[in-house]
């Protein structure tokens, strides 16, 4: 599931170690040095022992364990052997594998955008000083804590299938194209409106941000006669930045991992011709119904690498695009 | 301020409040028509769950012709002989289980990483974070191979065992972020009043990391009671299913016949979640906003 670093309170990393060492200078004499940082040592080492066996066997050693095997042409029953980058170039003249990463793509590349613009939006507004801000705040964050369920994702076939609530809907316009589940030009759709609905996780993350802008900034602003457009681009945009950037880092990751909702919708063949066919959905169905394990071990590893290369192009910009405040040398 | 007589002022303010209420109504406005569309699908299955099957799928309006509780007594009957409560039930065992696996074992864990000294502990920490942006997928093939080498497949056991090793990163990450706030003068009183570190962890640390355990309780139990995967891989006898598992089964194989049963049963999975959200949502939105959860 997700999980992330802070940005309300980012951590000095080193902070920590700095205040430990210090303390331990106040603390005494060279003698007592020594007897107590064995007593940490010990401790640190006792109190770590679940989670070190549990990295080793669970973690750690099963992401070394998939590297090897995606150099084999491993299945759960008829076994396997090394066969060096035979998978990688096997999995580029695969005509899944486009079409996994085509799909996939094109969720991250909408789901993200639209779904952070309408998180801020909506954010912007909840920040003004009004009465209901409380009961707009948990409605609107209630369906991040279920759309990843397997009930929403049924509701969520239901709405869109031919003569659905959508279908309906869009006929008013004309539009005559049936629900979007039966339609490979659009079933994409379903699962970015699905992402869009969970708008209110990062929106509660946007609040956060929005309250530590200091009043004083619009206030001079408006004063120097600064629109409304221009104090949201040159106030608000920049003294957000690192909760944008944390915000669009964390849900492009979690975009490149959909799984359940795809699942339900798509099947494991990624239906209709394969337009819902994400890659985490190809992954399983290469492990766990073709039990092609070596080869579905290369897939897992290329979406590591690919979500590392974003993080990194991430990261890079993020140097010039990220202003923190308080920090000159930017 | 100064040159204006009282009447022009009276009107002046009277004009403000005007436009005051306009701009109030406007802004409700705006938010109720994104609380339409954010609600209408739970709108949407609540009164599909009392259509009648035929009405469900051909009359499009939320507002059902007749209504009838038949598709709750449908879901109660569950699948294949086996009763819904028997789901509920299981969906219950592992959420308790991951709660108390998580806050056993990533308290220990943070408070090692977050207070103590010793050699390698930077490395750990790295490696903490680092699990957070990894993909999991890379990792389920090898676990999978492990736990059937175990023997445990097909049992609860690999859907909660990560829990007790402190192996979420998140909330690892979580509760050291919150140790850092509580000050450390606390700890070295307790040294110097003779208390060894287990003694500092139970009787100071624990009942100060309190939020945090609240937190991550709550969205661990919810993440739980969602997880899909997880059962998917491991659990393979009706009689073991979550929920989740039990309603993709469903889907496949009776909703054909049965849609408002599976309606029903959909909106009955959804209640544990909303209304522990309707009763946790202040300490869930705060734990967000200070610790960047997503959902």
């Amino acid at each position: 599931m997700s999980a992330s670093p802070s940005t309300a309170a980012p951590p000095a990393a080193d902070e920590a170690g700095a205040t430990a060492a210090k303390d331990q200078r106040k603390r005494g004499t060279a003698k007592r040095r020594p007897v107590s940082r064995r007593g940490e040592l010990l401790t640190g080492y006792t109190f770590m022992i679940p989670w070190i066996i549990g990295s080793l066997v669970f973690t750690v050693g099963p992401m070394l364990w998939s590297l090897w095997l995606s150099f084999t042409d491993y299945h759960l029953i008829l076994g396997g052997d090394f066969i060096g980058f035979d998978n990688y170039t096997a999995m580029f003249a695969d005509p899944m594998f486009g079409r996994a990463v085509k799909v996939t793509l094109v969720y991250v590349l909408l789901a993200v955008p639209f779904k952070l613009v309408a998180s801020l939006a909506v954010a912007m507004l909840l920040t003004q000083k009004r009465r209901g801000i409380g009961f707009y705040r948990a409605a609107f964050y209630m369906p991040s804590l279920i759309a990843m369920s397997v009930g929403i994702a049924i509701v969520w076939k239901a709405l869109f299938a031919k003569g659905g609530p959508q279908d309906q809907f869009m006929s008013w316009f004309g539009w005559e194209g049936g629900g979007f589940i039966g339609n490979p030009d659009v079933s994409i759709l379903m699962l970015v409106l699905l992402s869009v609905w969970t708008f209110g996780a990062p929106m509660v993350i946007f609040m956060a941000g929005l309250l530590q802008v200091p009043g004083e900034l619009y206030e001079a602003a408006e004063v120097d006669g600064a629109g409304r457009w221009h104090r949201f681009v040159h106030i608000t945009i920049p003294m957000l930045s690192p909760v944008i950037f944390f915000n669009v880092l964390m849900e492009t990751v979690h975009a490149f991992q959909l799984f359940g909702p795809a699942f339900i919708i798509g099947g494991t063949a990624g239906g209709p011709a394969w337009s819902t066919l994400f890659y985490t959905v190809r992954i399983y169905a290469l492990a766990f119904v073709d039990l092609r394990m070596g080869y579905a071990s290369a897939w897992a590893w290329m979406l590591v690498l690919a979500v590392g290369v974003v993080t990194l192009i991430m990261f890079r910009a993020a140097k010039n695009l990220v202003y923190y405040a308080g920090e000159d040398n930017r | 301020m100064t040159a204006a007589t009282d009447a022009p002022r009276v009107v002046a303010r009277r004009r403000r409040t005007g436009a005051e209420r306009a701009k109030s109504v406007a802004w409700h406005l705006a938010l109720l028509a994104v609380l339409v569309v954010v609600l209408y699908p739970a709108f949407w299955v609540l009164t599909a769950s009392v259509k009648e099957n035929s009405d469900i799928l051909t009359n499009l309006s939320p507002i059902p012709t007749s209504i009838t509780w038949e598709n709750f007594a449908s879901a109660f009957d569950g699948m294949a002989g086996v009763p819904l409560w028997r789901f509920f039930w299981n969906s219950f065992v592992i959420a308790a289980l991951s709660v108390v696996g998580i806050v056993a074992s990533c308290s220990i864990t943070a408070y090692a990483l977050g207070r103590l000294e010793f050699p390698g502990r930077k490395a750990m920490f790295a490696v903490v974070i680092a699990t957070l942006l990894l993909p999991g997928q890379v990792m389920l093939i090898p676990q999978y191979l492990i736990f059937s080498e175990m023997d445990v497949v097909n049992t609860i056991f690999p859907l909660v065992i990560g829990k007790f090793l402190g192996l979420d990163a998140f909330f690892v990450f979580m509760y050291v972020q919150f140790l850092r706030g509580i000050p450390r003068e606390l700890d070295q009183a307790a040294t110097i009043d003779g208390a060894g570190h287990v003694r500092i962890f139970f009787s100071i640390i624990l009942p100060l990391l309190r939020p945090a355990i609240v937190t991550s309780s709550i969205f661990t139990f919810i993440w739980s009671w969602n997880d899909f995967m997880g059962p998917l891989i491991y659990l393979h006898e009706i009689e073991k299913f979550p929920l989740p598992r039990l309603l993709q089964s469903y889907n496949n194989t009776e909703a054909v016949s049965n849609y408002g049963g599976m309606m029903a049963m959909t909106l009955l999975s959804l209640v544990p979640v909303v209304l522990f959200f309707l009763v946790f949502q202040k300490f869930l939105i705060k734990g967000i906003a200070t610790s960047g959860v997503k959902g």
